[in-house]
């Protein structure tokens, strides 16, 4: 790990970055935000540790626990929001069995994730799945998607 | 011997979600297929193109072949061989794929000047730009005006700020000029946050060397020496592009040191957002930027004034800047010569919702609603009835279908109750609720709510309450008026734009739908049928085909009953997701309001 | 000097003041929570809002500088429902128990709701969910009662260069906490338990041992160190039961751990009451007279015999000036020895 943040930490030092970037830097290398992590760059920058957590809950991008393996993020835009994306999260969770709080799964495959907007209002509701956009969503197709994903994440357990 | 043949693919993130990158490299492998005579081979060239604003209608693809254009739409990877061999090399478009005329309808009444390059040309190629006339108003501002003229001649354009609040862009960078101290900052905010927008999205995926050459105007104008783009990380695409365009333009030495031999030395660097609406407002977007909580703070100092680090720094939306070339170039009397007194030039609007070509428009100022939702807009979805147009996002308000015939203008706009904003433009019909609207407005900007503030932090979670309790059958007497006199505290005691601008979806909905309120709370019943609580579903047994479609999406398992046989909703279980509702293809699924009105799709 | 008008009256005030501070100045009561004029600006709890000729909106007086000819009102009967609203706000997402709050009478928020009549709320909903049960030694951290003015985190971070809490999360959920929401872990300096205005920073040790209107104020000098800030004793039934530091003295009411908290030795069983004088290997009680009499003989006969060189003297960084002038002088004079030193050097 140390290795890891020693890079994030001389990228910082180059290119006269700041907290939200090491952060930026620490969510791409790890997938979220380890508490090792921070007190480590807080330590060695000599920033409160209180200044780096204000910062990681203040912006969405920031995530304190692992993510899931898959991460479907559902846009509630506004044009999203009447042409239904609530069904489509609605039939998300309840397909993943999250409960109300939860956006992981407990075996860390699937995060769900509701996103502002992605700007990709004429193609309403959108859907992005693992970082690749599915416009015209419709709970069925999305529900066909998913069931892919998992079949697709139990055969790699089987072999 | 046939000319030079452009083919335009469309891929910005629509054209991309649809399939844009397979289009693309079909046609690639068309091309260099042995079946191709090798002198149609050589005079053809795709490109991939910017966003041209008809998403819906993704992928499209331009042929374009001595000045000719035929446009095709909804292209798929397995379309292209055909196109290929009877367009191409035959010489006979594939009539049947090529775009209808809706298609002219949807751009007939537009104007495109700030986007004029974007879709007809490839991004990624600073050549591309630079063969359209690109960096020419750079070229010309750098060598030959002085700042001051510059200034002038924007505030001649009567360019306003197209972030939202309208302010003259001429007389702010006047503002920062006049500023003592060597150093400045100029940044171009692409934190595009409104739910329902994406115009600056399109602008820096379709044409991000515009954005530049506007910053890069406005740096020698105001004296600054450093730029940035603080652009959402929730668009990688136009990320990517900007990235690529701003290496380009230091190599082709438009940025760096001794810009153009000029003596000039600016440069741009693109900070990413980290996910907060509120950066948006501009002393949130500086504190961001500075690496901190995007927490605004208290107006005076204006940034123009002490901005970024404590410097005077200019903030300008992408599509203002994007304007700032075109201007230099084609004149401020070119681009007066659109729109109104006070609402000069053009603006891009995203037209969304109900709307049956939904899209990225650019229209004068001055032109009507009904213009742009009937005759560009094609009107509504499914021939239902048009109940609102929501314009500005959560700042905005909802004009009625009975104030069509208002101009499309800063001051019209906000005399209607909403805004223009950042452009917006949400149709509403009559399957929409208002109050749910508001309702959906203000979850957003409760949880955008930087905290900050007691009116803001507090308050926008009471009215979301209140809203709450109404949409779902509790809402009392007195509420409406309790949602009014809040809304006007918060409005008037917040700290920052959102804030102050949160309660506006709530006001102007009361204004135009308190019968809709009125139905919630009095005669508890949701007249668009969309408040959970007034609605329940039922399968009418007589159209069911027990086909088990419903069973197959419905999330919570509340829907019994087997193969070709009758189903049946079980209403305890039932979280009245609609699912099923949309699913059915009988119209079996009834929507069923509890006091026994039936809506049917 | 700048020239405006408050409430129809002339006002000249020194330029690059803040409205708040002018109407201070001039008497004129603003109502605010957020402000603290040894701390910079927040503009967070939007009391202090006035009226400006030509501003539509109402503008911050902690925020807003004077300037010339600026006409300016503090009050009037839409500013005060504006600021009614907002406490009113507050309370909504308050705990309103003042009855067994440990800050009732000592309490801004309290004052507030009384001065604007709050007996009934229009709003009600949704409290915000930030109980902290906090196991460090010195600071009650009752985060319900947080309005989330932000002076804890400013005194933390511009006065005492910490950092021990943020504000985290945003909106509704917005906080202050130590990072990770943890127990809090720092100096335990209490500044700010000292700049809360509600109940929900307060001292531990000070829990139960009666609110602030029955204590009696003592104004006196730490006896610590040679800083020499001033204390404010808050004293219940012949008991310190709370420090405190005005902010109008040298030390700006700023104190450290010791200062603020460490005064449990007044009352301590192993306090030494009397002298002790070592007899057969054992201490035991003396009187005063006895002792010094005891000095005084030892210390004779050791300058007789061995010469003053052999007695060295140290004194305590805990004494004033006075008494370690006194001391010296009595090492120098009566003893006749350059041997003195005091505990501050060790």
């Amino acid at each position: 790990m140390e290795q890891r943040l020693e890079g994030i930490l001389n990228n910082y030092l180059q290119n006269e970055g700041n907290v939200i970037s090491i952060l930026q830097d620490i969510e791409n290398e790890f997938g979220y935000l380890p508490e090792d992590a921070i007190s480590w760059i807080s330590d060695r920058l000599d920033v409160p540790p209180a200044r780096f957590y204000g910062i990681a809950t203040f912006y969405s991008q920031f995530h304190l626990k692992p993510r899931g393996k898959h991460c479907i993020t559902a846009c509630t835009g506004t044009a999203c929001h009447v042409k239904g994306s609530e069904w489509l999260i609605s039939s998300l969770t309840s397909e993943l069995h999250l409960l109300p709080d939860e956006d992981t799964t407990e075996d860390r495959k699937f995060t769900v994730e509701k996103v502002n907007c992605l700007g990709a209002c004429s193609i309403a509701p959108v859907v992005v799945i693992d970082k690749e956009v599915y416009g015209k969503m419709s709970s069925d197709r999305l529900m066909k998607l998913v069931k892919k994903l998992e079949k697709k994440e139990s055969e790699k357990e089987k072999a | 011997m046939p000319g030079d043949i452009t083919i335009n693919i469309c891929m910005g993130t629509g054209g991309i979600a649809a399939g844009g990158e397979a289009v693309m490299s079909a046609f690639e492998d068309a091309l260099a297929s042995a079946d191709i005579a090798a002198s149609v081979k050589k005079h053809c060239a795709a490109h991939k193109v910017g966003c041209r604003g008809f998403c819906a209608r993704d992928v499209l693809v331009d042929v374009i072949e001595n000045g000719g254009k035929h446009t095709y739409e909804y292209i798929k990877p397995d379309m292209v061989k055909r196109i290929v061999e009877e367009h191409l090399a035959g010489g006979q478009p594939v009539q049947e794929w090529l775009v209808k005329e809706d298609y002219h309808t949807f751009h007939g009444k537009q104007v495109r000047a700030v986007l004029a390059d974007c879709g007809e040309m490839d991004p990624e190629d600073i050549e591309a730009y630079a063969g359209r006339g690109g960096y020419e108003a750079a070229l010309k501002s750098l060598t030959s005006l002085a700042p001051t003229d510059i200034i002038e001649e924007l505030k001649r354009s009567g360019l306003r700020g197209r972030g939202g609040a309208g302010f003259p862009t001429g007389l702010k960078w006047e503002m920062a000029r006049n500023e003592p101290g060597d150093t400045k900052y100029i940044i171009c905010n692409a934190d595009e946050g409104d739910p329902g927008a994406f115009m600056d999205r399109s602008l820096v995926e379709g044409n991000p060397h515009a954005v530049i050459e506007g910053m890069l105007i406005g740096a020698y104008a105001i004296g600054a020496q450093r730029g940035y783009v603080y652009i959402r990380a929730e668009y990688p695409l136009a990320v990517q592009r900007l990235t690529i365009a701003l290496g380009q333009a230091r190599e082709r030495g438009f940025l760096g040191r001794n810009i153009q031999n000029t003596g000039f030395d600016f440069d741009i660097k693109v900070k990413l957002g980290a996910g907060a609406f509120v950066c948006g407002e501009e002393t949130a977007l500086i504190a961001s930027i500075e690496g901190n909580r995007g927490m605004p703070r208290a107006k005076p100092p204006f940034p123009a004034q002490k901005g970024l680090w404590g410097k005077p720094t200019v903030i300008n939306n992408v599509e203002t800047l994007a304007n700032v070339p075109y201007i230099m170039r084609k004149g401020s009397g070119w681009f007066a010569g659109f729109g109104t007194e006070k609402s000069k030039g053009t603006k891009v609007f995203a037209l969304t919702g109900k709307i049956r070509n939904s899209g990225l428009i650019e229209v004068p100022f001055g032109i009507s609603l009904r213009e742009i939702i009937f005759d560009i807009g094609g009107g509504i979805e499914g021939d239902r009835k048009l109940k609102a147009v929501q314009t500005g996002g959560p700042s905005g308000g909802c004009i009625p279908a009975s104030l069509m015939e208002t101009s499309v203008d800063y001051e019209s706009l906000a005399s209607a109750g909403s805004i223009v904003g950042s452009g917006g433009m949400v149709v509403l019909d009559e399957t929409d609720c208002m109050v749910n609207v508001a309702k959906y407005f203000l979850e957003f900007t409760k949880s955008e709510s930087c905290g900050k503030c007691i009116p803001c932090r507090v308050g926008t979670m009471r009215l979301l309450e209140i809203l709450t309790r109404i949409t779902s059958g509790k809402g009392r007497p007195g509420d409406v008026e309790l949602l009014q006199e809040l809304s006007e505290d918060i409005k008037m005691t917040s700290l920052c734009g959102l804030g102050q601008t949160a309660p506006n979806p709530v006001l102007s909905t009361i204004r135009y739908f308190k019968d809709e309120y009125d139905a919630h709370i009095i005669e508890r019943r949701c007249p668009a049928g969309v408040c959970k609580s007034f609605i329940a579903f039922t399968v009418l047994e007589e159209f069911c085909k027990g086909c088990m479609a419903c069973v197959r999406v419905c999330p919570s398992g509340a829907i019994v009953g087997e193969k070709k046989k009758p189903h049946r909703i079980v209403q305890d279980v039932c979280i009245k997701c609609g699912a099923c509702f949309a699913t059915c293809k009988f119209q079996a699924v009834r929507k069923r309001a509890v006091y026994g009105e039936i809506h049917t799709r | 000097m700048v020239r405006f008008t408050l409430d129809d009256q002339e006002i000249v005030v020194p330029e690059g003041i803040t409205v708040l501070e002018a109407a201070r100045r001039s008497g004129i009561f603003i109502p605010t929570l957020c402000d603290d004029s040894r701390l910079e600006p927040f503009g967070g709890c939007r009391l202090c809002v006035v009226q400006v000729q030509g501003i539509p909106r109402l503008v911050t007086a902690c925020t807003t500088p004077v300037a010339e000819g600026m006409r300016v009102q503090s009050t009037n009967e839409e500013i005060e429902r504006r600021r009614r609203t907002i406490v009113e706000l507050i309370l909504s997402d308050h705990p309103n128990d003042c009855m067994v709050c440990e800050k009732a009478g000592d309490c801004n928020l309290q004052e507030l709701a009384y001065f604007y009549d709050l007996r009934t709320n229009r709003f009600y909903g949704q409290r915000s969910q930030r109980l902290v049960k906090d196991q460090n030694p010195f600071i009650e951290r009752d985060m319900e009662k947080c309005i989330l003015c932000g002076k804890c985190v400013r005194a933390c971070y511009d006065i005492q260069g910490v950092g021990a809490i943020d504000f985290t999360s945003r909106g509704f959920t917005a906080k202050i906490a130590p990072p990770f929401e943890k127990d809090l872990d720092c100096e335990f300096c209490g500044q700010c338990v000292s700049v809360c205005p509600t109940g929900a920073l307060m001292s531990k040790q000070s829990l139960g041992k009666g609110r602030q209107k029955d204590v009696q104020e003592v104004d006196t000098i730490c006896p610590y160190c040679g800083c020499g800030c001033n204390l404010t004793l808050h004293v219940s039934r012949n008991e310190v039961v709370r420090v405190t530091s005005r902010p109008d003295t040298i030390n700006e009411g700023w104190l450290c751990v010791k200062g603020r908290f460490g005064y449990s030795f007044i009352n301590s069983p192993d306090r030494l009451k009397t002298p002790l004088i070592k007899k057969d290997g054992k201490f035991a009680e003396a009187t005063w007279e006895e002792t010094f009499d005891y000095v005084a003989t030892r210390l004779g006969a050791i300058k007789s015999k061995h010469g003053p060189d052999a007695i060295g003297g140290l004194s305590s960084a805990r004494c004033s000036n006075e008494e370690n002038y006194l001391f010296q002088k009595f090492m120098r004079a009566a003893i006749g020895t350059n041997n003195v030193d005091h505990c501050a050097r060790l």
